[in-house]
């Protein structure tokens, strides 16, 4: 199985989460983080003095599926999250060695979905 | 009609002058009239709320970790300088004068306070009207201070600095100012509601608090940025509202005078919003609404002394070009590198500067025959006056706040720790956070 954390645009949330619904990945993970890329932050001002604050918002959405379903995952974030401007985000994949469903007790595949 | 009023009034104020040279107390005359009262006491419940109102302005200008104990330091003065002003405040203020410098102890605990008028300073109104009203410009002069030393001043210091700063500071300043006998006013000096006793003496205080007391941690090196906005353009908003019963109010009555302070107040307010956000948009490429809620304030400080004395357009001259005199004060301090948190000096000790200038340049008797003319209507005297005035204000204050601070700083530090700066005033002084979310 493979985690899958995408880092993306706030406003994409819904977009990435319906997408994701769609091909059948039902849990996921959402935080709001800061981070910084290769999109520069805005400039503030407060009475004439400058900030420039370079941390920007972003979601970070995570799951972890099947390794059969992680290309398709993938792609649907892509699809989903995609402006083609800079600050889109990022997506990072790691092997994952088990999973257990608290409830049941189930593990390995089965305790995703 | 008015001006047959003031002379009737100033002859009896002249009479309870004489009367004061013989007899232990003012004597008490004239008639109370109500739709006077009734603005007096209106003006001061709007005055008393400015004081919230400065609280909530400067709290969302500091970091979230010190929103209550900004809030705070000026919250706690209406109860501090509200008792201070009944128990000695007022009779060294406004008693019976004493060598033209301070007001004798003859009214402590409002002893020959009454609720009759006393035409010495308003002879419509009960003298207990006069004095409430007053008190309530005595709570909001510290309470200004406040801004320069925002987030770092232990709050047991705060208590004693403040309490030693209105008895040492505001009272004397305002017994000058506006009491029968005070030298200032006999200089005739003009400040209709306080342009040098409530923001000169102010804005010069939170100057040398700043020199003294020094940076906050990480000035200049961490991004300290206000928190909400919101609250304080909320509190500007509620200042501007407050500051009719500030200004119109000071005519202590109800009537033309008090209209036209009303008028020009709300005129210079305006203009000098205006200006600040076209200074803004000009240098920085957009208005901010700090921006607006600072230039708002900025026109509210200049117009004070003015605001019984000038006309319309004067204000929108007095409120165009403080604007620009408070946008490069602030720019100056960055430069210069002192840390007055809030820019009291930057918006109160120079707005009220140039507000008291502009009294001396804009001042006309057609406005209010009881006042005098300024530069413009021929009358150079009244500048030197205001020049005066503003010099004394400006050497008292500071020598005094220097040698207050240096009191309060041997019986409690100053300021706190590092470490409790760091963790943020509300934890460290209160025992609370601000916010729960």
């Amino acid at each position: 199985m493979v985690k899958i954390e995408a880092v993306i645009r706030p406003n994409k949330l819904d977009d990435v989460k319906e997408a994701l619904d769609e091909i059948g990945v039902k849990g996921i993970t959402v935080t709001h983080v800061m981070g910084a890329g290769k999109q520069r932050g805005r400039t503030q001002y407060y009475r004439g003095q400058e900030y420039v604050v370079n941390l920007l918002s972003k979601v970070k959405i995570e799951t972890v599926v099947p390794d059969d379903l992680a290309q398709t995952a993938v792609n649907a974030i892509v699809d989903s999250a995609s402006t083609g401007e800079i600050g889109d985000g990022k997506i990072f994949l790691t092997r994952i060695d088990d999973a257990v469903r608290i409830r049941t007790r189930e593990e390995g595949d089965v305790a995703l979905g | 009609m008015r001006k047959v009023r003031w002379v009737l009034k100033s002859g009896l104020a002249a009479l309870a002058m004489i009367g004061l040279a013989s007899g232990p107390a003012l004597a008490d005359g004239g008639k109370v009239e109500p739709g006077d009262t009734a603005w007096v006491l209106a003006s001061a419940a709007m005055v008393m709320l400015m004081t919230p109102a400065l609280g909530l302005f400067y709290g969302g200008m500091v970091r979230q970790k010190n929103v209550l104990a900004t809030i705070m330091h000026s919250f706690f003065l209406v109860a501090l300088v509200g008792v201070q002003w009944v128990v000695y405040g007022y009779s060294l203020a406004f008693g019976p004068d004493f060598h033209h410098i301070i007001g004798n102890l003859s009214w402590v605990g409002l002893k020959n306070v009454t609720l009759l008028p006393n035409p010495a300073y308003a002879g419509t109104i009960p003298h207990q009207a006069f004095m409430i009203y007053q008190a309530m410009f005595a709570i909001i002069t510290p309470a200004l201070i406040t801004g320069a030393f925002a987030e770092r001043m232990r709050f047991k210091s705060y208590v004693i600095f403040m309490l030693l700063w209105a008895t040492l500071v505001y009272d004397p300043i305002c017994h000058w100012v506006w009491a029968p006998g005070g030298w200032l006013r006999e200089l005739g000096a003009l400040d209709f509601a306080g342009g040098t006793v409530v923001h000169i003496s102010s804005g010069i205080a939170a100057l040398c608090c700043a020199l003294m007391m020094g940076r906050r941690h990480g000035y200049g090196r961490e991004e300290i940025m206000p928190h909400n906005v919101t609250m304080t353009v909320l509190g500007a908003g509620l200042l501007w509202f407050g500051w009719f019963g500030f200004n119109a109010g000071s005519a202590l009555g109800a009537g033309s005078l008090a209209t036209s302070a009303f008028v020009v107040t709300n005129t210079a307010a305006a203009s000098a919003t205006l200006s600040w956000c076209l200074i803004e948009a000009l240098h920085r490429g957009k208005p901010t609404a700090l921006g607006a809620a600072t230039g708002a304030v900025a026109g509210l400080v200049a117009i004070t002394p003015a605001s019984g004395f000038v006309g319309p357009m004067a204000a929108i001259a007095i409120g165009c070009v403080v604007s620009g005199l408070c946008y490069m004060a602030i720019m100056l301090k960055s430069k210069l590198g002192y840390d007055d948190s809030l820019d009291v000096f930057g918006v109160h000790g120079i707005g009220g500067m140039w507000g008291a200038l502009a009294t001396g340049l804009f001042a006309t008797k057609i406005i209010n025959s009881a006042g005098n003319n300024g530069l413009f209507a021929g009358n150079a005297a009244l500048l030197g006056s205001q020049l005066a005035a503003v010099g004394a204000v400006v050497a008292y204050s500071f020598t005094m706040t220097f040698i207050l601070l240096k009191l309060t700083g041997a019986l409690s530090p100053l300021r706190v720790s590092k470490e409790d700066e760091d963790i943020g005033l509300d934890l460290t002084q209160h025992g609370e956070y601000g916010y729960h979310v």
